[in-house]
């Protein structure tokens, strides 16, 4: 287990490192550096002025100054700083990690009960109503862009709600959780539905093809005949060997997702990664670009050594090495 | 009758026995092509997705037909009174704007048909991109194997890593918006996938007696690659096709939606429900409930299909894609 987790660790430390030189090879090509100088000194500046705030920014030094110099800050834990905030990267993205992982968690509980659970009741009926009502929910869901619904639920449940004197729900922006608990949430349940129900069709499906394959297994039969009850066959010897492509599935969602759910923050108007993703990369600030993708990286790196060491705890078959 | 004659027919015609009899004339002489197609004939969800794409298609090709019959142009604004209030808010549906205007004054109508133009170009072309690099990856990796194989398949893994959207945003604001750059950043990122089942594929078969009698027969890598495994993954790679449409029509209205996709004025459904964020608050729904509603339709007629297409032609289902 140890090695295993050495080896793995080691792997992402080679992955974070191609991504950071990707990223930096990127905006280096395009016309990034040089408008950032002239957009920061503004439109009026003298070309001495936008030299020297480019010489502050060091990016009339050679691509691999710019480099060493980033990576030597980020050795001592230092992202650097926002071209256009008076703010460091770090601090950018403390602030917005914490929505981005309420958004993430909340919508994930609810789309791994909603996805295993009508998996497994289409699995265990298979072919009557519930599962042709669940699979057609999932392909409907399945097929739906992710601001499509999320702006689709703010027109009704925001907006035609709210001019019926029924105020449920903000139109956007984000309360902490250490403001105003009641606020969080309320402002959460939308984004949280919208994310949920995208990303719960495809749990619908897999945990359906799963179970079907398990419950056809000699050892099911076996539990059956040896008189348990049937919601013991189902939930403790099916649907836990069925678990492993779920896990898989679950464990590589949430780590991309933790990255910044894109999408789903700009429909909401919530400050998290991806929406400080997108407004960065808009602005071709370089530094919070990096610090977004480093962290998103790091979040789908762990999430699969982390699925990978699970693997072990619920299958007695698999073995790290 | 002599007994000899019936051993003889017997040793000549091993046959099927009574029970397989039936099953068997009906795919006697019949290629796996002929099977697939007879079997998403017989589905009649697929067969209702396929008129559906029709008219979508339909629907993008005489866009102009449909502008000249409603006699608006797709770029065409319509001062206030007729195309907007007077305190400039878009019009709903009427007589003269069947799904409404804009908040620009324009038909919405006339451009969901030139938006279908978009989406469909970039569903069909970006997805023949991505799988074209994809198979010819998987098959370069899988054939010879070794070091080629370990380092293909590590970029492949790398490139999974990457979240698309993140990557897709910054490759099209560094190189500037545009369908041409769209295509072909949608084409090259998405490619890994396909990149990864063709190995696993090629990898099953190319053992097989087949290719070695075709090398011993002095075949080189470039036939053995092309004309003897190729043709025995092409199933697997028409499935994983039809399901890859809608997920890159929905990459190109997700990115236009974020504003790094179509640049306007260009009629485009995903920057049309952008758009339509600033005025659904004033009641103006049509314009976002309408263009969503040509991206849905569109993106779940496709995976109908493409579900269809995978019971027809992959009978292993599921497994692909789990």
């Amino acid at each position: 287990m140890a090695r295993f987790l050495v080896r793995r660790i080691f792997e992402g430390l080679i992955v974070l490192w191609l991504v950071t030189v990707g990223v930096f090879i990127i905006f280096y090509i395009g016309p990034g550096p040089k408008g950032v100088a002239r957009a920061l000194a503004g439109k009026q500046a003298t070309p001495e002025v936008v030299a020297a705030v480019s010489h502050r920014l060091l990016l009339d030094r050679p691509i691999w100054v710019q480099y060493g110099h980033f990576v030597w800050l980020l050795l001592h834990g230092n992202l650097g700083y926002s071209f256009y905030h008076d703010q460091s990267v770090n601090s950018i993205l403390a602030a917005a990690f914490p929505i981005t992982f309420s958004l993430v968690l909340g919508a994930a509980i609810l789309w791994i009960v909603m996805g295993v659970l009508s998996g497994v009741v289409s699995a265990v009926r298979a072919r009557s109503l519930a599962d042709r009502t669940f699979t057609l929910l999932a392909l409907l869901f399945y097929s739906m862009p992710t601001f499509v619904l999320g702006l689709l639920f703010l027109l009704v449940f925001y907006y035609e709600f709210t001019i019926h004197g029924l105020a449920l729900f903000p139109g956007s922006g984000y309360t902490p959780f250490t403001t105003n608990p009641f606020e969080w949430f309320r402002g959460l349940i939308l984004p949280w539905f919208t994310l949920a129900l995208v990303s719960a069709a495809t749990y619908t499906r897999l945990t359906r093809g799963s179970m079907l394959d398990v419950m056809g297994e000699d050892y099911i039969r076996t539990a059956r005949a040896k008189g348990l009850s049937e919601r013991r066959v189902i939930f403790r010897h099916s649907l836990r060997a069925a678990l492993t492509p779920i896990v898989t599935q679950f464990g590589l969602d949430v780590g991309l997702l933790l990255g910044g759910a894109i999408i789903t923050e700009v429909v909401f108007g919530l400050p998290g990664l991806g929406f400080t993703t997108v407004q960065a990369i808009t602005q071709e600030d370089l530094p919070v670009i990096i610090g977004v993708v480093i962290v998103a990286s790091v979040a789908v790196v762990v999430a699969n050594i982390v699925v990978d060491a699970f693997y072990a705890v619920l299958d007695p078959r698999v073995r790290l090495h | 009758m002599s007994l000899s004659s019936n051993a003889a027919t017997a040793l000549a015609e091993p046959a099927a026995p009574v029970a397989e009899g039936e099953a068997a004339k009906k795919i006697e002489g019949k290629s796996p092509w002929r099977l697939g197609y007879e079997r998403l004939r017989r589905d009649r969800a697929a067969m209702i997705s396929v008129a559906v794409i029709v008219l979508i298609v339909l629907m993008a090709i005489f866009a102009p037909v449909i502008a000249a019959i409603v006699g608006h142009g797709p770029n065409e604004q319509f001062p206030a009174p007729i195309g907007v209030t007077v305190d400039g808010q878009p019009l709903g549906p009427s007589a003269t704007f069947l799904l409404g205007t804009d908040t620009l004054g324009r038909d919405v109508l006339v451009r969901i048909a030139y938006g279908a133009r978009i989406s469909l170009i970039v569903g069909f072309v970006a997805t023949i991109i991505t799988v074209a690099i994809g198979a010819a990856v998987g098959l370069a990796a899988a054939y010879f194997g070794g070091l080629v194989d370990s380092s293909l398949a590590r970029l492949m893994d790398w490139l999974l890593a990457i979240p698309f959207l993140l990557l897709a945003i910054s490759l099209v604001s560094v190189i500037g918006p545009g369908l041409t750059v769209l295509i072909i950043v949608i084409g090259f990122l998405g490619w890994a996938s396909v990149g990864r089942i063709v190995r696993g594929q090629v990898l099953s078969i190319k053992e097989k007696e087949y290719v070695e009698a075709a090398r011993s027969l002095g075949a080189g890598p470039w036939r053995i690659m092309f004309i003897d495994i190729l043709p025995n993954v092409i199933a697997p790679i028409i499935v994983y096709t039809s399901l890859l449409i809608p997920v890159t029509i929905v990459a190109e209205a997700s990115l236009s939606f974020l504003g790094v996709g179509i640049p306007p004025p260009t009629a485009d459904w995903g920057q049309m429900i952008a758009d339509s964020q600033s005025v659904y608050q004033y009641g103006a729904w049509w314009y976002l409930v309408f263009p969503s509603l040509a991206l849905l339709i569109t993106t779940l007629a496709f995976n109908i299909l493409g579900d269809g297409v995978r019971d027809a032609f992959d009978p292993r289902g599921d497994q692909l894609f789990v």
